[in-house]
């Protein structure tokens, strides 16, 4: 099975076509029969992913035996491939009949040095002669290693759960079969490049990704705006593809005529390729990612990509896509791993945009009223992670990253697109959704585990994978980028604590909408039971720290809403809400299990994946080290520098240094984000039926009745001055540092968003569209359609080009 | 042998074709130009041939008519069709190929 996982994308391409040309006339459209491929891929990407636990690992020694397995290749190949599970050969036998497989296979491997063979399993082959040219011969076949296969079931997954998505997501759509078949087409063409063993292959799925997106993304191109953002998203991701061209031809002069990824990966960590010819080809195959992964300069097209349908935004921001990007530098590692330089510490290009980008996009994130907007930065910023992650030595790291993130963000996407299908009359902007909590249990407790996991908190996978990239950009001496990566923590936590809140808390506002003029009735009373509430009497001397301040204020806001209005008031409200929503024709309600069930299926692995990468030993047989190692890599990248030597099964260590900070950012992020909502914003009529509030009150009901006992008794007698002080200190100093912290965030964010992306990134982009529309215009007077002056053109050009042969030849 | 007397004619003829191309209205008119063009290059052919004392120029002369002769078959068949819609063969009054 492993040397023939071309199936998986030929079964989807198969899909493709039938949808494509059959679909309209089979039942329901045809979607099922992209159901039934992708459901195969799934399977049999778990039956690869077994295989590969059950390939016996070699001996890494320097390939001497080469001559005696000349021909006996083929059939060992054959077995271990496809009946690797026969009890009777004992290990030894096994690793003998590997160690052939390897070598007969080409794959030549690194020396081991004194410390003795490492045991790890060679990657599975299977390459054919695509064309030849003269000398040239151009091959093109799979390459299979734990790393695709890893690869191929999040993408089969993901793909999976987005295919029974939208069944209900875009039931009735106009184009409900040619989506099942793009559908289909993207999924297979990301099959396609992960196991590619050239970049030529690899291009290829590159391209057609490109396009499917394209088609995604218009979907529904009779908006003009969709179809802008189709196009733009083509031509960005067009404009770094230029670089990627101009890399991948270096790579093939520089070593030797070929395409092959493994080879050039070699030559490139073993010397056999210049450093700067190996720092021009990164670079252009960089543009590439940076234009494919939304990085710094090209991100922009990404969040104009949400124009599509939500379950395709889900696709491209999990599975496929962007993920390319990060995929294709994980892939080529060996050469920009030497072409930056990255053993020899110190930033370089990769970690430099990574780092720009994922503070820059976590930024953004906080001034978007869209749900998916926000959520689309979010995958820009954490994307500028993996880059990050792996431009500073974190191979396993941030490939791990991307595994997790793949989860936890089509669980997102999927969940606002449940959000926006059954409880905001299909909209996306959050100032139409608040208190879903209730009304969409499903979806707020599977949103809620996907943004524990995208804020990072264990024991959620974000956490895992996050950790590990962090670590390494301190241990590998990166500051910048582990300074970067800290703050990008934190604003991840402090926007998607927006997110959540002004979403699934507070009341929902979906009626403001719908009725403006109970809307502000409702507003402006509760504007008065806010202000009512901090009117009440200092509770000063508890605010020793803030956090603890923070949730202090939650309380007295609702404390003294029941003070005031009483707590029948806090319940007639709620009533009072429940009723608008019967009277209104179509309130808010859950989604049905075809939304649902995709949801919970990919809630459970954004909950638990991280156990794959478990720091603390035990997990052995599925851990996600078993599918990144890869022969090269371990031997020349793990010599290269003594501190990648720690990493020796590209596992760092567990520091508790890296991770408790990590934490402390995460959950002050999310302090510092509730307490802005909270704090004095009771203009948004959230802050009376803050329910989490009530629990924590209850929860901490002991310690506030202490603490009405210390206020009262013991600090009664010298109140006056000193809580009076305390009290003003709360108020202005620790409130004042709450309130410039977010209200600076979003200021810069603001900005960023408003000069630097819109005018400056967006200027360029637009600017180079309109020449090529102007030229265009000048073109096109050409066009008169009179054959004679075609004619004239013609001999004129014909007579300048006779000129310059008679004049230079 | 007189090459250059070969040129010159062959080059004269060829203008006159080029010009009619390029400023007659009538489209037989223009086909019987490039007609023109055609021969001043088949002119051309043959007095290479002679000169290298090489016996290709002339197979490719001879080429030259054969395609010729189908490409004024199908040219006229095109002015006709041209005409029956129209009642005209004036070229400048046709745009069809703006696009």
């Amino acid at each position: 099975m492993l040397a023939n996982m071309w199936v998986l994308p030929a079964l989807m391409v198969a899909a493709f076509v039938i949808i494509l040309f059959f679909g309209k006339k089979l039942p329901q459209g045809g979607w099922w029969v992209g159901q039934l491929a992708i459901t195969a891929c799934f399977v049999l990407s778990i039956v690869g992913g077994m295989q590969w636990q059950n390939t016996p690992r070699v001996a890494v020694v320097q390939h001497s035996v080469e001559g005696v397995v000349a021909g006996e290749g083929a059939s060992a190949e054959g077995v271990t491939a496809d009946t690797p599970a026969e009890g009777e050969v004992t290990a030894e036998a096994r690793a003998v009949v590997g160690n052939k497989i390897a070598v007969a296979r080409g794959y030549s491997i690194a020396a081991a040095e004194e410390e003795g063979p490492a045991m790890l399993r060679a990657p599975v082959r299977n390459i054919t002669t695509w064309f030849t040219d003269g000398n040239v011969n151009v091959t093109v076949g799979t390459h299979v290693d734990g790393f695709a296969l890893a690869m191929l079931f999040v993408v089969c997954f993901i793909s999976f759960c987005v295919h029974v998505f939208s069944r209900e997501y875009l039931r009735g759509d106009i184009r409900f079969t040619h989506y099942y078949a793009s559908l289909a087409l993207f999924t297979g063409a990301m099959l396609w490049m992960v196991q590619s063993a050239t970049t030529l292959g690899l291009l290829f799925g590159w391209e057609m990704m490109g396009l499917c997106s394209f088609l995604l993304i218009g979907h529904w191109w009779e908006d003009q705006n969709n179809t802008n953002a189709a196009l733009k998203a083509f031509f960005t991701t067009r404009t770094g593809d230029i670089g990627l061209l101009i890399g991948i031809i270096i790579l093939f002069f520089a070593s030797g005529q070929t395409f092959d990824i493994a080879k050039t990966n070699e030559l490139a960590l073993n010397g056999g390729i210049s450093q700067s010819t190996l720092l021009l080809a990164a670079v252009c195959l960089f543009c590439g990612v940076v234009g494919k992964s939304a990085q710094f300069p090209l991100h922009t097209w990404l969040p104009d990509a949400m124009a599509g349908p939500t379950p395709a935004s889900s696709l491209i921001h999990a599975a496929t896509m962007v993920v390319a990007g990060v995929y294709l530098v994980g892939r080529m590692y060996g050469v920009f791993f030497k072409g930056f330089s990255i053993a020899a510490g110190g930033m370089n290009l990769g970690a430099w945009v990574g780092s720009i980008t994922l503070v820059m996009a976590a930024l953004l994130a906080f001034v978007q009223t869209d749900i998916k907007k926000v959520l689309a930065y979010s995958t820009v910023s954490q994307l500028g992670y993996m880059i990050m992650g792996l431009s500073v030595g974190s191979w396993a790291g941030a490939l791990f990253h991307l595994f997790t993130h793949a989860f936890f963000k089509a669980l997102l996407f999927q969940g606002a697109g449940s959000i926006a299908h059954s409880g905001s009359h299909h909209s996306f902007e959050m100032d139409r959704m608040g208190g879903l909590r209730k009304i969409m249990p499903w979806t707020f407790g599977t949103f809620t585990v996907g943004y524990l996991a995208l804020c990072g908190l264990p024991p959620f996978s974000g956490f895992f994978s996050k950790d590990e990239i962090l670590s390494h950009a301190k241990y590998n001496g990166f500051g910048f980028a582990f300074a970067a990566g800290s703050v990008g923590a934190f604003l991840t936590a402090c926007y998607m604590t927006r997110v959540m809140y002004l979403t699934f808390f507070g009341e929902n506002r979906l009626h403001l909408h719908l009725d403006e003029h109970d809307a502000h009735g409702h507003d402006a009373h509760a504007v008065a039971a806010g202000n009512d509430a901090h009117a009440l009497g200092p509770h000063a001397p508890v605010h020793a720290v803030p956090a603890v301040a923070l949730d202090d204020h939650a309380i007295q806001g609702v404390q003294g809403l029941q003070a005031v209005h009483g707590v029948a008031h806090v319940i007639d409200v709620a009533h009072d809400t429940e009723h608008e929503d019967h009277d209104s024709h179509e309130g808010p309600h859950e989604s049905n299990w075809w939304i649902l069930g995709p949801l919970v299926l990919l809630a459970i692995p954004a909950f638990m994946v991280g156990i794959a990468q478990w720091p603390f030993g035990g997990i052995p047989k599925f851990a996600f080290e078993h599918f990144t190692e890869d022969v090269v890599f371990e031997e020349t990248i793990l010599k290269t520098k003594p501190a990648f030597g720690a990493a020796k099964n590209m596992l760092v260590p567990f520091h508790w240094d890296v991770a408790i900070p990590s934490i402390g950012l995460a959950l002050a992020g999310i302090a510092v984000s509730l307490a802005y909502y909270l704090g004095a914003k009771g203009n948004l009529g959230l802050v009376r039926r803050f329910a989490p509030a009530r629990w924590i009150h209850n929860l901490l009901k002991n310690k506030y009745y202490l603490d009405h006992l210390w206020t009262e008794v013991i600090v009664g007698s010298i109140k006056g001055p000193i809580a009076a002080t305390a009290y003003w200190i709360n108020q202005n100093v620790l409130d004042g540092v709450v309130n410039t912290a977010g209200k600076g965030a979003t200021a810069i964010g603001r900005f960023t968003y408003e000069v630097i992306d819109q005018k400056v990134v967006d200027g360029v982009v637009n600017g180079s569209g309109s020449i090529a529309r102007e030229s265009g215009g000048v073109l096109r007077l050409l066009q008169t359609g009179k054959v004679q002056n075609y004619a004239a053109v013609l001999l004129g050009f014909v007579g300048l080009i006779g000129l310059g042969l008679a004049l230079f030849i | 042998m007189m090459l250059n007397q070969f040129l010159i004619l062959s080059a004269f003829l060829f203008c006159t074709g080029a010009y009619g191309v390029l400023a007659r209205k009538n489209a037989v008119l223009v086909l019987m130009s490039i007609e023109l063009m055609i021969n001043a290059v088949n002119m051309n052919l043959i007095a290479f041939s002679l000169r290298n004392d090489n016996v290709a120029g002339q197979v490719f002369a001879l080429f030259a008519i054969a395609v010729a002769a189908a490409e004024v078959g199908v040219g006229l068949a095109i002015v006709l069709l041209i005409y029956r819609n129209r009642r005209n063969i004036d070229i400048s009054d046709i745009a069809e190929m703006k696009g």
